[in-house]
């Protein structure tokens, strides 16, 4: 029921919208939980467990029973909580965990059966037959728990990610926030105020205190006004700081067009990386709930959240109220209420000791022993100090008390501290480093306290900024002491008392878990599930341990609480991901040759991050095979051209580039002659291979590594570390040039008569050997060598003109009966010549399992020596490289084992690494690791695939199947 | 032979312009890395005198007319838009860089607020004022910043990542201009 005259929602713009498919009316400003309330719906949603009708609680974040799937397109949001959720045009919500319908939910029997699903049972229960857990009663019983459902589609809707920096974060912007924003934005601090309401102002907005004689609202807009004008401040909305984290780094959560219909380019949600000097905790506390018989129905509901739904929008969501308390500032909500015409039929204090007058009975050291109506609140029993009795009332406001809210000083390990006298954890002094806690989040519950700890904290700020405190009054506002008598669970009376509402835990479960021997608290929280539905416990954590403290015999502080750890509030995974879907995951690394390589319909495939081509289909070829195995034979019989810029180059130079060279390869290189190539072998320090490759000399102190694709900016990291721990005083410097040159392989037996062609006379050039060649007014660089197995070269020019030149030689190769290959057939060529990659030099292998230990020079020291000469690195026992010759498929992965052995771990002899038809030899090819494998060539050996069906005998030769000689390489 | 055609790694690519904001290529200089062995400082800065530069501390850059000599490592850093003088080849090792990298500009009101999307650092003004310079991931890329005015950056990212820094950019752009349109 919406109230005239009240509330701070713009009633100059209604909104449409939809709740279970019926249309209703809000206004702007509205939440989804104020406007169905406006609208008489209080049954909203369905609880975790049993299923129990529930209605809306509180009026902000923590709420655990108002959680809606909220529709847009084809896509559902689940557990969007009613109560944060804006009302806009269009807004189409749902209720969840119910089946067919709300108010008819046939897993309403859950709750008939409750005697028998109390904490543990399922523990229990579907204990026996062990593997029916997983495969039937799990599945079965998520079905029938848990809240709302995911589409089940990808998530295409744009988020965001950012950082923000300031001199001080101010976390809440209620009297506390506001006043140490103000102090600090005065004094030239930069500063970020955030506040997860889409409006600032905290309790003030929902409370109806004085501050300076003018009301609290009044005082609030015009310290936003002043802030709003000032150059130096940030305030931020709907903005909820979700994680404290190192040197002052602080997660937050933007919720950006949450609120408003979809549009182009404009994210869900933001998720903020705020990097701030100073900051300032002022988000307030949370109200508590007050544990008795079925206190869960719709219109049950804190006490502090009536007065919200009353003062901020208007809205009151029943006819006859009463309110039940433990301490005296709740008396404010039905005093609110009456002032503004409604019946309130009664107080009930708990405390015996309370005072009696108000404009309404008041019955003291009351104690609620039940309710009544089943979609909807009808009626509350109780007993008082004057006898029994009854009353009719459909909305009951309920107040246990006030938490502060100290997660966030919680997220580096501090635990929070109890105060008796408010009955509540107050947050560790220092518990996070630089963050100053500033009142009700700190204990301060008038609103004069609030002012004066958030200005005070404001100060502390400043001073540790190095900014001195501007001159400025502080604000004269109501400081009442706050008076209260805990009180955690009705006691003697039947029926269930719900302590955590999301996840149906009752003071039963907590006494049961005690009694089961779970008593510490995060025990019992993992027995009884308590605190672990999304609101996190806020509504329950501390009445939950209060009880078990009870049961156990302990003093709340020493039974302590669970850990708060980060988002404070649920967050999406989308948000803290954003732009990281499909083409957004990495980078994506673009050759010269891309385009033309596209062009010819060749399919792209991944090499860490660059995109290479897969093979050059031609008309008439149905399969990738088809194209590969031409290549291959173009490749063997004519000319193949294909883009290698994608490997590693590294520019070296200086008077110990040689002996560094030395030093990081197993080889030498100090002997090695300008213009010529030598190919190398880099171990890790453990004495494993890191990687290989050919490195030029292009002169006395001047050298050009290459490197594997996969392995560049490994090498590079690596010569890094080796120059600045080992050799940081030598005169060697070296850069990355692999962006700089764009490289060719052109290969084949007709590859001299190509770049002949191209340049103007035939290369003569020896195998292994290195010089510039002039391609008009460019100057490249020509390489001679060969990972195919044939006459082989590599050209490179300056990577504007990779296109350039690409285009040209795959034009010229295939005037000459050749053409572009890719990196299928390059597979082939090399496994047919058995060079490895690093599907062999994966990590674990070493040179001697390679077949290189002669590489590893006896003359000098190296990187890896040392560890390469451990026992075990050398010997029958290693798994060493051999070929695999088959007639039907083999598989990278499948293992090696002798024939009439049984298959098991124990016999294996090895592992296949890579595979190919070979067109060359016309057989299956493969490259494996065998033990003792140089030593049997010629035996036969099993290869074995479970996982993909394989099991076929090959013949184990030398890996190397084409030209063992290597003529060709050398014609 | 005919000459090979030069293509620049954002060839096609249009600026574009939100909030009064534009993303542009910048121009691709010509570009040395200098890397001074050890002990040699004094007789770089002499030889660099000649263009009137000196090589930069950390996360600076040293600018005369057209020259910049723009820190970008540990001993290193980019010589942009001259050759190297005369005599600094003896003391330095000089790589020409001009192809590796490209060069993305964003100049206007919202560039700092784009650029603290993908870049983790302090953009505001006092923190990072015009010379700065650092080398920054960009999201997951790996670039050279340069601050080039109050309102004007500058972004050096390997030649190949161009496409994927420009859409990284553009986004945070798009973004920026639906969030001001939303209100």
């Amino acid at each position: 029921m919406r109230l005239e005259g009240k509330g701070l929602v713009d009633r100059s713009r209604p909104v449409g919208f939809t709740f279970d498919g019926r249309s209703y009316m809000g206004f702007a400003g509205d939440t989804l939980a104020s406007a169905l309330l406006a609208n008489g719906v209080r049954l909203v949603g369905r609880s975790f467990k049993y299923h129990r009708p529930r209605g809306v609680l509180t009026a902000g974040s923590e709420e655990p029973n108002a959680l809606v799937e909220v529709l847009e397109g084809n896509q559902q949001t689940p557990n969007v909580r009613a109560t944060v959720q804006e009302l806009f045009d269009g807004l189409a919500a749902r209720s969840q965990n119910r089946f067919p319908s709300l108010s008819f939910d046939l897993l309403g029997v859950n709750d008939l059966a409750a005697p028998f699903l109390s904490a543990g049972f399922y523990y229990k229960t579907f204990m026996w037959p062990r593997p029916f857990w997983e495969r039937l009663y799990e599945p079965l019983i998520r079905r029938a728990a848990g809240l709302g459902r995911l589409s089940g589609r990808h998530d295409e809707a744009q988020y965001e990610k950012a950082w923000a920096f300031c001199d001080l974060l101010v976390v809440g912007s209620g009297s506390a926030g506001l006043m140490a924003a103000l102090t600090a934005a005065q004094a030239g601090a930069d500063v970020i105020l955030a506040e997860e309401d889409a409006r600032m102002g905290g309790r003030l907005l929902s409370d109806t205190g004085r501050i300076d004689g003018q009301p609290a609202l009044d005082w609030a807009e015009a310290v936003l006004a002043e802030l709003r004008g000032m150059p130096n401040v940030r305030l931020m909305t709907r903005t909820t700081v979700t994680g404290a984290y190192d040197d002052g780094t602080y997660g937050a959560l933007e919720r950006v067009g949450l609120h408003r219909a979809p549009a182009p380019h404009l994210p869900r949600e933001c998720f903020w990386r705020i990097v701030a000097g100073q900051t300032v905790l002022a988000a307030g506390a949370l109200e508590r709930p007050l544990a008795f018989p079925d206190n869960d129905r719709p219109g049950i509901m804190l006490a502090s959240a009536v007065r919200s739904y009353l003062h901020r929008y208007g809205v009151v969501p029943g006819s006859r109220v009463a309110l039940v308390a433990n301490n005296d500032a709740a008396r404010a909500t039905a005093r609110d209420l009456m002032a503004a015409g409604v019946k309130v039929v009664g107080i009930l204090d708990t405390r015996p000791d309370a005072g009696a007058v108000e404009d309404c009975p008041v019955y003291l050291n009351a104690r609620i022993t039940g309710t009544a109506g089943r979609l909807g609140l009808s009626s509350i029993r109780f007993r008082h100090a004057g006898g029994e009795a009854t009353l009719e009332v459909d909305l009951l406001a309920v107040s246990g008390g006030w938490n502060p809210t100290v997660h966030l000083t919680c997220h580096m390990n501090g635990r929070p501290v109890w105060r008796d006298d408010i009955a509540a954890f107050v947050p560790a002094a220092g518990a996070v480093p630089r963050l100053t806690p500033a009142g009700a989040c700190n204990g301060a519950f008038s609103t004069a306290a609030c002012l004066r700890e958030g200005h005070q904290a404001a100060l502390a700020a400043l001073a540790a900024l190095g900014k001195a405190a501007p001159d400025m009054a502080l604000p004269v506002a109501d400081d009442t002491p706050y008076a209260i008598t805990p009180f955690w669970e009705t006691e003697g009376v039947e029926g269930r008392q719900w302590l955590d509402f999301a996840n149906d835990v009752t003071t039963k479960d907590v006494k049961l878990s005690a009694q089961e021997n779970f008593r510490s608290v995060e025990h019992m929280k993992r027995y009884t599930t308590q605190g672990m539905a999304p609101d996190q416990g806020k509504n329950s954590n501390v009445g939950a341990l209060a009880v078990l403290a009870d049961v156990t015999g302990r003093a709340i502080p020493e039974t302590g609480t669970t850990t708060f750890r980060p988002p404070f509030v649920p967050t999406s995974i989308a948000a803290m991901g954003a732009g990281g879907r499909g083409a957004g995951f990495a980078p994506q690394r673009f050759m010269t040759s891309d385009q033309a390589s596209r062009d010819r319909g060749a399919p792209m495939i991944e090499a860490g991050l660059w995109y290479r081509p897969s093979y050059f289909p031609k008309p008439g070829e149905k399969t990738w095979l088809d194209s590969c195995n031409r290549e291959v034979r173009m490749v063997r019989e004519a000319v193949g051209v294909a883009d290698v810029s994608t490997l590693g180059k590294i520019d070296i130079q200086g008077k110990d580039a040689a002996r560094f060279l030395d030093l990081v390869y197993t080889n030498t290189f100090s002997t090695l002659p300008v213009g010529r190539v030598r190919y190398g072998l880099m171990l890790r320090e453990d004495g494993l291979v890191l990687d290989d490759g050919t490195t030029a000399r292009l002169g006395d102190q001047h050298y050009l590594m290459t490197t594997t694709t996969a392995a560049a900016g490994l090498v590079m990291r690596h010569l890094d570390f080796v120059h600045q721990a080992f050799c940081a005083e030598w005169d060697v410097r070296f850069i990355s040039v692999t962006e700089t040159w764009a490289q060719f392989a052109v290969a084949g037996p007709k590859a001299r008569e190509l770049l002949g062609s191209l340049l103007g006379h035939v290369p003569d050039l020896p195998f292994m050997g290195v010089t510039d060649v002039s391609l008009g007014s460019v100057t490249g660089r020509l390489f001679r060598i060969s990972f195919s197995g044939e006459e082989g070269y590599e050209i490179a020019v300056p990577t504007r003109h990779g296109e350039a030149l690409f285009r040209d030689l795959v034009a010229r190769a295939e005037t000459m009966g050749g053409g572009p290959y890719g990196m299928e057939a390059l597979n082939v060529l090399r496994i047919e010549k058995g060079f490895i990659t690093h599907a062999e030099i994966h990590g674990r292998t070493n040179a001697f399992d390679i077949g290189m230990e002669k590489m590893v020079s006896a003359k000098k020291d190296c990187i890896g020596k040392a560890a390469a000469a451990r026992p075990g690195m050398v010997g029958p026992e290693r798994d060493q490289l051999v070929g695999l010759k088959a007639l039907q498929p083999m598989t990278a992965g499948a293992h090696l084992f002798i024939p009439g052995d049984r298959v098991h771990r124990e016999t294996d002899q090895g592992y296949v690494t890579s595979v190919c038809w070979s067109p060359t030899v016309e057989a299956h090819l493969a490259l494996a690791f065998l033990k003792d494998g140089r030593a049997r060539h010629g035996e036969r050996i099993r290869v074995v695939d479970h996982l993909r069906k394989v099991d076929v005998v090959a013949e184990v030769t030398d890996p190397v199947f084409h030209d063992k000689e290597g003529a060709k390489l050398r014609a | 032979m005919p000459e090979l055609i030069a293509k620049s790694a954002l060839a096609g690519f249009a600026p574009l312009t939100r909030l009064d904001t534009t993303l542009a290529k910048g121009q691709t200089l010509r570009l040395t890395s200098v890397a001074p062995w050890p002990g040699r400082m004094a007789q770089v800065n002499d030889a660099l005198g000649a263009l009137g530069l000196s090589f930069p501390a950390p996360n600076t850059q040293s600018v005369a007319g057209s020259a910049r000599l723009v820190w970008t490592g540990r001993d290193q850093a980019f010589l942009v838009g001259a050759e190297a003088p005369e005599g600094l080849a003896a003391h330095a090792a000089l790589t020409d860089q001009s192809d590796g990298w490209a060069v993305l500009t964003l100049s206007g009101p919202a560039a700092a607020d784009a650029l603290m999307r993908p870049v983790p650092l302090d953009l505001r003004l006092a923190a990072f004022p015009p010379g700065r310079t650092a080398r920054a991931p960009l999201n997951h890329m790996q670039a050279i910043l340069t601050r080039t005015g109050t309102q004007a950056f500058e972004v050096m990212v390997f030649r190949s990542m161009a496409r994927t820094a420009w859409q990284e950019l553009a986004e945070a752009l798009e973004v920026l201009a639906a969030r001001a349109k939303a209100g």
